[in-house]
């Protein structure tokens, strides 16, 4: 049915943009305060620099996957749609 | 447009697929096995090393320290896995540069085996080190409540672990898919040096993770002092 095809790929296409445009909003401004707070704390105290860099790198990929999982949703609405799969056949 | 090499089959028969990403897992333990073959072959522990040797040192050594940095207490007993998860994932994302490859962590598959992998092995070295019924008692830790909290914590965290390797490094390889539609000459090279950054990194953090993990898990609790005396 072409109405339905229509309907799917208009609702799969503005959800994928909005998933992934409101999704990273959040992990950006956190990684920017978690840096920010890692540099004045090297600032402070520069010998303890390896386990400051260190626990920065974790913090970072553990607020990274959030919008990792953003973008995971983003691509599989574009790519990988099932109900398009379903629609098409 | 591919989402993964999974998609990719060289040959088929029946229920059984060979496809990119089993062939250039293949191809990246041939070089790694091999490659370290010959260079630990004529080890020396003289003055007079050679370059392949010095280098395969630093890599060990590195690793170690950090490994022990992070909390455990012998962290020869872990390097094997710790190691292994390290390179495998890094020279994956480092053979980027040759060209007509695609890293096979770029597939759910990959990760997940990964992240399983990590999941069997964190309560294999937690019940090694503390014995099953105190490892089992760490579940409960720090009131009966939170064991089914626990329990999810687990899962979720393995989960995460598959999702974000992969989410790395399928979006690396999907922008500079786009990207060579688009605009053909200078900008792909730039986004394969960051992709190969974002795959160092994420190859450093699945590792640091990892050892995290088993650390929680070998923690040993010995008796808290009394207060006051």
């Amino acid at each position: 049915m072409d109405t339905y095809m229509t309907t799917i790929a208009v609702a799969s296409i503005v959800t994928s943009g909005i998933t992934i445009s409101i999704g990273v909003i959040g992990p950006a401004i956190s990684e920017g305060r978690a840096v920010a707070t890692a540099l004045s704390s090297l600032a402070q105290q520069p010998d303890a620099s390896a386990t400051i860099t260190r626990t920065l790198f974790v913090g970072l990929a553990m607020i990274e996957s959030l919008s990792i999982y953003c973008f995971v949703v983003s691509m599989i609405l574009i790519f990988a749609n099932p109900f398009w799969n379903s629609a098409i056949v | 447009m591919r989402l993964s090499p999974d998609e990719l089959i060289f040959w088929q028969y029946g229920f059984i697929k060979l496809n990119a990403t089993i062939m250039y897992t293949w191809g990246l333990m041939l070089i790694m096995i091999v490659s370290s073959k010959i260079i630990t072959s004529k080890l020396s522990s003289g003055l007079n090393r050679s370059i392949w040797q010095n280098f395969l040192e630093i890599i060990v050594t590195t690793i170690l320290t950090q490994i022990e940095q992070v909390g455990l207490s012998r962290p020869r007993k872990y390097l094997g896995f710790l190691g292994t998860l390290f390179l495998s994932i890094a020279v994956a994302s480092l053979c980027t540069i040759i060209p007509d490859y695609e890293p096979p962590t770029g597939s759910l598959s990959t990760t997940a085996a990964l992240a399983i992998s990590v999941f069997v092995a964190v309560p294999i070295f937690g019940i090694e080190e503390q014995g099953v019924g105190e490892y089992l008692r760490s579940y409960t830790e720090p009131t009966l409540i939170m064991l089914p909290f626990n329990i999810i914590s687990e899962i979720s965290r393995t989960l995460a672990l598959a999702i974000r390797l992969f989410g790395n490094m399928m979006s690396g390889t999907m922008i500079i898919a786009i990207l060579l539609t688009i605009t053909p000459f200078f900008f792909p090279i730039f986004m394969t040096a960051l992709g190969l950054l974002t795959g160092m990194v994420q190859a450093y953090i699945f590792s640091i993770l990892a050892t995290v993990y088993i650390a929680a898990a070998t923690r040993t609790h010995k008796a808290k002092p009394e207060i006051g005396e």
